[in-house]
């Protein structure tokens, strides 16, 4: 998950040397934030945040079935 | 025409010159400079003008690459092995067709997933520069399946509104998919067909004309 996540916000950046993904593991969810160079936050966001609806959009799909949900978070 | 040689009295005047013939912007072209040119000495002796060649790139086939490489990449970290064929259209559409094993985890509810896909492959992909490529991702066919069921729909809700009546409504659609179903009924004479609503609950109502 955290290699999707990093190998897409790194197509989308200028920067994408300083795309940082953490993962944090919960009992019944796992969070994934997304951190980039703040001129990139547009990038990863999108007008209307159309960007990172896509993004949680493929992540989700990406995700193990019945297994824990998964969030993606976009850290300013 | 890809390519013009010309010179002039600078480089800049000789890249200028060329683009102006090449109808081109700089960020659409490759330069190549062929001799910088000299004043001479004074101005008067041994003056030579600056000579380019700038060649035109074809921005649409950097879109289809970039676009390529980004989706087998996705594809690879989804955990789908799927094969990838590119068709040109016109208006610079690109048809980006997926076959293979597992569609449906690249499909998604309603083809959420291959919409949210197919987002950000236009986006990458026109990171380049040059006018927009508009790509047009499908896994499976099935985009042109769900455009056969949602005319077969709106035919349906046609002749629904036309006996009862009334207007119906129909579920919230995508952009491209609300648009299938205005060109569906765009020929009946009897109904006319809108959208209500603010997105993503953008939705088509079908209302039977008044005789």
């Amino acid at each position: 998950m955290k290699e999707l996540v990093t190998y897409l916000a790194q197509a989308l950046v200028d920067h994408p040397d300083e795309v940082r993904v953490s993962q944090v593991e919960g009992e019944k969810s796992i969070i994934l934030e997304l951190r980039v160079a703040p001129s990139d936050m547009g990038k990863v966001i999108g007008r209307q945040g159309r960007v990172a609806k896509a993004l949680r959009a493929v992540v989700k799909a990406a995700a193990p079935r019945g297994d824990k949900v998964v969030h993606l978070e976009i850290v300013g | 025409m890809n390519s013009v040689e010309k010179t002039g009295k600078t480089v800049d005047e000789a890249i200028a010159l060329a683009l102006e013939a090449l109808g081109a912007e700089r960020e659409d072209v490759d330069i190549e400079v062929l001799d910088i040119g000299s004043k001479g000495f004074l101005g008067l002796v041994g003056a030579r003008p600056a000579r380019v060649r700038v060649t035109l790139r074809n921005s649409l086939d950097e879109k289809i690459e970039a676009a390529k490489a980004f989706l087998a990449g996705l594809l690879e970290r989804m955990g789908v092995q799927a094969e990838i064929s590119v068709e040109e259209g016109e208006d610079r559409l690109v048809y980006i067709r997926l076959t293979g094993r597992r569609m449906g985890v690249v499909i998604g509810r309603r083809g959420q997933t291959l919409d949210a896909i197919q987002y950000l492959v236009n986006v990458v992909a026109n990171k380049k520069p040059g006018p927009r490529a508009r790509i047009v991702l499908d896994a499976e066919g099935y985009r042109e399946k769900r455009a056969e069921t949602l005319r077969n729909l709106a035919a349906r809700l046609a002749k629904k509104a036309k006996t009862e009546r009334r207007k119906t409504v129909l579920e919230p659609m995508s952009a491209l998919e609300r648009r299938i179903v205005h060109l569906a009924l765009a020929d009946d004479d009897e109904v006319e067909t809108r959208s209500e609503g603010e997105e993503p609950y953008r939705r088509v109502v079908i209302v039977p004309k008044r005789r």
